[in-house]
């Protein structure tokens, strides 16, 4: 049977054929649809999120080396999370299979960096497997776990954006049970350092098989040329741009990519004057090949590091043609970037943050927009939980007034160690948390706040306002997001307390399903009332335009509710609509 | 054998993606290789969503190369603006909304939408077809299906039969829609054989 699915969908798809009992794993663009498609649709993989990559990596070694197949998943920075444990798990290898997925964005399309997360394999000593479509996405998950049993080893599949959110055809299968490994307590292989010493030569003997195993293996595949004058090694979504723009020419796909084949490749290159070497992101294979003493190759000076490939790319770096260029001459072609959503509560916090003019110190979440017009009011972000000790760090250069800000799965994620260190080491932080009970920005799925899991069953809600009290934080506030005064007054107290403080904004994100779902009346303005002073337009509410008469009008359809225009309106022009029920 | 490739541009909420998605089972349906690929920012809503799908005998990558598109679909008119040079300056149709959205995140946008953009690309000598499908889709009982309407003149472009269409449609629709999109796709493909013919 064929199905029409997502590079994601088919690793679920290959996860669920395979007999996967157990998977975990936390959001992050572009994996996040591999957990999504699991709770939705293959239940029996039995799918968490939980509270950060490293957890997640932790609870896959857990039910791994007690016997499971087991998956994990996360984005290229998410494996810099869970390293701690990333780095250590060979040394004991695994029971059942165990494969961790690498979801790397080149283009960065939806990150805080570009990072090739095949090098941090190599550091981990860790095969990587690289699928070229969604066939292979199915494909690969699958043949990957019978890899990791084969040779005791996690094995990271290393997706990108393109391929993880590509969709194509792929044929599938029905799910096997795979009868859960007998684990024996063994504490030589799975405990304490000094039994490493014994393990770290093991850890060179699997590396050593899998690079003989992928000199023969079925991931890598040579495809013959119509002449020997241009070769191409590739691999994964980079295959496709070179099928497209060099049709005729010898290509060895690499699906493996780490350890290399260094006997497969030096013949390849052996038969063509010059070997190109197309991969996204670093020159991971070209290193490789170049220390091997293979010198007929071109690869990073002509096709580049930074950003993602395409068939343009390519055509453009290897003189084929330069593929047209935006109309911009002759034309404004104005930007439409991302906004905060109609009703969302992050509006009234950073109108609040412009308004005291204080130093903030951000996260990562919907609310990195708070750094954008109209609002520019975040002047740091790194990473997740950055946001607690950036300012405790500010703080101590002299910068007094820097607020913290964060959401509530990166609270969870990682802010507690930090808002702990803040008291501790007597910092007088204060710290936002926008408590919008999910993981906004990578689709609104469930975390510890929401009090529901990823399969929507219910669960105990984390209480923050407990939570920072036993942190030792005395100041503790909550308040209604949409109350823009009260935002306003407690945020501002909180900052000349003299010692640490949480302000909690509470207020649901707008797009959970419930929340969707739900009726809610819409504001409208009465034309007689309005003076057209246009304060509402300051409230940036993507809901309300203005009329041929330059009047503001509320899309009725759009409206969630959240009253902030209303509150904002000196004539009292806008009010609940009439005839809704 | 020919390769179509067909770039989907609009606003994240307006159903681009959808369409595209419709487009691309419709070609499963008929028997091509097929594959698409969406590309959007940071966070989609509100931003500008693409969605690139291309079919055929053997399809490799997802991705459409600008100036190779046998159709640009445009559900508004500043996003049909900033995908058009996908678009094959030959062969190719842009099809668009005539509808306007002004971006709410960019300060002054009123003032410096570009609402010239239809005549613009046709003074280029691109083959534009404008069509009011938000308009005809108010008409039908429902503004959000303006997607389908230009779905519907897009099939008038793609060598895919309308049962196929409509078996795509009858599929992927709940079923309380399903009445009044079968409406707007075929007041779209009634209004796309019109213009053709003026054209001719
Ligand atoms: C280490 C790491 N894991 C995952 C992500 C992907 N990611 C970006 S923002 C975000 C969470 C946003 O949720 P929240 O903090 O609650 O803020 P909201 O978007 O709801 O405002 C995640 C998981 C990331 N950038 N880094």
């Amino acid at each position: 049977m064929r199905e029409f699915l997502l590079g994601n969908e088919a690793i679920a798809r290959g996860a669920w054929e395979a007999g996967v009992k157990f998977v975990s794993g936390y959001p992050g663009t572009p994996s996040t649809e591999i957990i999504e498609t699991l709770a939705t649709r293959y239940p029996e993989t039995n799918p968490r999120w939980t509270a950060n990559e490293k957890v997640a990596f932790e609870e896959g070694m857990g039910a791994a080396i007690g016997g499971l197949r087991t998956l994990v998943t996360m984005k290229h920075v998410g494996l810099n999370v869970a390293a701690d444990a990333f780095m250590v798990f060979p040394y004991s290898g695994t029971n059942g299979g165990f494969v961790v997925i690498s979801a790397d964005d080149p283009g960065m399309h939806s990150s805080q960096n570009e990072q090739d997360n095949r090098y941090l394999a190599r550091v981990a000593k860790v095969p990587v497997l690289e699928p070229s479509d969604a066939q292979e996405c199915r494909d690969f998950m699958m043949a990957g776990l019978n890899l990791s049993e084969q040779f005791h080893s996690p094995v990271m599949l290393r997706t990108t954006t393109r391929l993880a959110h590509h969709k194509g055809l792929v044929e599938v299968g029905e799910r096997t049970e795979v009868a859960t490994r007998e684990f024996n307590r063994d504490p030589q292989r799975f405990s304490v350092p000094i039994y490493r010493l014994l393990r770290r030569p093991e850890v060179e003997k699997t590396l050593t098989a899998l690079a003989e195993y992928a000199e023969t293996c079925p991931f890598n595949r040579i495809e013959e040329g119509r002449d020997n004058k241009i070769g191409v090694v590739t691999s994964g979504i980079s295959y496709q741009y070179v099928k497209e723009v060099l049709p005729h020419v010898g290509v060895l796909r690499l699906g493996i990519t780490y350890p290399l084949p260094a006997n497969l490749l030096r013949d390849f290159c052996s038969k063509y004057e010059t070997v190109y070497v197309i991969e996204e992101g670093e020159p991971f294979i070209e290193e490789f090949m170049r220390a091997a003493g293979i010198a007929n190759i071109t690869g990073k000076e002509l096709f580049g590091v930074i950003g993602e490939y395409s068939p343009a790319r390519l055509r453009k770096t290897l003189g084929m043609g330069n593929p047209p260029a935006p109309f911009t001459e002759g034309i404004k072609l104005i930007p439409r970037p991302p906004m905060f959503c109609i009703g969302c509560g992050h509006r009234t916090v950073f109108a609040a943050l412009r308004q005291l003019r204080v130093t903030v110190s951000g996260d990562i979440g919907c609310y990195t927009m708070g750094a954008l017009p109209p609002y520019e009011a975040e002047h740091t972000t790194f990473c997740m939980g950055a946001s607690i000790g950036v300012a405790v760090g500010l703080e101590q250069a002299g910068h007094e007034n820097t607020v913290a800000i964060i959401g509530d799965s990166t609270f969870v994620h990682a802010g507690i160690p930090p808002l702990i260190d803040a008291v501790y080491n007597k910092s007088r932080l204060t710290l936002i948390i926008l408590d919008n009970s999910a993981t906004g920005m990578t689709g609104s799925q469930p975390n510890p706040i929401s009090g529901k899991d990823a399969m929507g069953e219910e669960t105990p809600k984390l209480d923050l306002e407990a939570l920072s009290r036993a942190s030792g934080v005395q100041n503790v506030a909550v308040v209604d997001t949409w109350d823009r005064k009260e935002v306003v007054n407690v945020i501002r107290r909180a900052v000349s307390f003299k010692g640490p403080s949480v302000v909690i904004a509470r207020g649901p994100c707008q797009q959970l399903p419930e929340i969707k779902r739900s009726l809610r009346i819409p504001f409208f303005i009465h034309e007689d009332l309005c003076t057209q002073c246009d304060a509402c337009f300051k409230v940036w509410c993507p809901a309300i335009t203005r009329t041929e008469n330059n009047f503001p009008v509320i899309a009725a359809n759009e409206c969630t509710s959240c009253t902030v225009c209303a509150q904002v309106c000196p004539t009292d022009a806008i009010k609940l609509a009439e005839g809704f029920a | 054998m020919k390769i179509y490739s067909l770039m989907f541009a609009g606003v994240g909420g307006q159903g681009s993606l959808l369409i595209a998605e419709l487009t691309s089972l419709a070609a499963v349906q008929a028997g091509y290789d097929t594959k698409q690929t969406e590309v959007h920012g940071v966070s989609q809503r509100g931003g500008s969503v693409e969605t690139h799908v291309r079919f055929g005998e053997k399809i490799h990558s997802p991705i459409v190369t600008p100036g190779e598109a046998h159709a640009v679909v445009g559900l508004e008119k500043l996003e049909a603006l900033r995908f058009a040079h996908f678009i094959d300056p030959q062969n190719g149709t842009i099809l668009v909304n005539d509808y306007e959205l002004v971006p709410a995140s960019v300060l002054n946008a009123e003032k410096i939408y570009p609402h010239e953009s239809i005549e613009f690309l046709k003074s280029k000598g691109l083959r534009v077809i404008s069509l009011p499908a938000s308009q005809t889709a108010r008409d039908l009982g429902d503004a959000r299906m303006a997607n389908v309407v230009l779905l519907g003149a897009l099939s008038n472009l793609l060598p895919i039969e309308r049962e196929v269409w409509d078996k795509t449609l009858r599929l992927r629709i709940p079923a309380k829609y399903l009445e009044g999109n079968l409406q707007a796709f075929e007041a779209g493909a009634k209004e796309m054989t019109e213009r053709m013919k003026a054209e001719a």
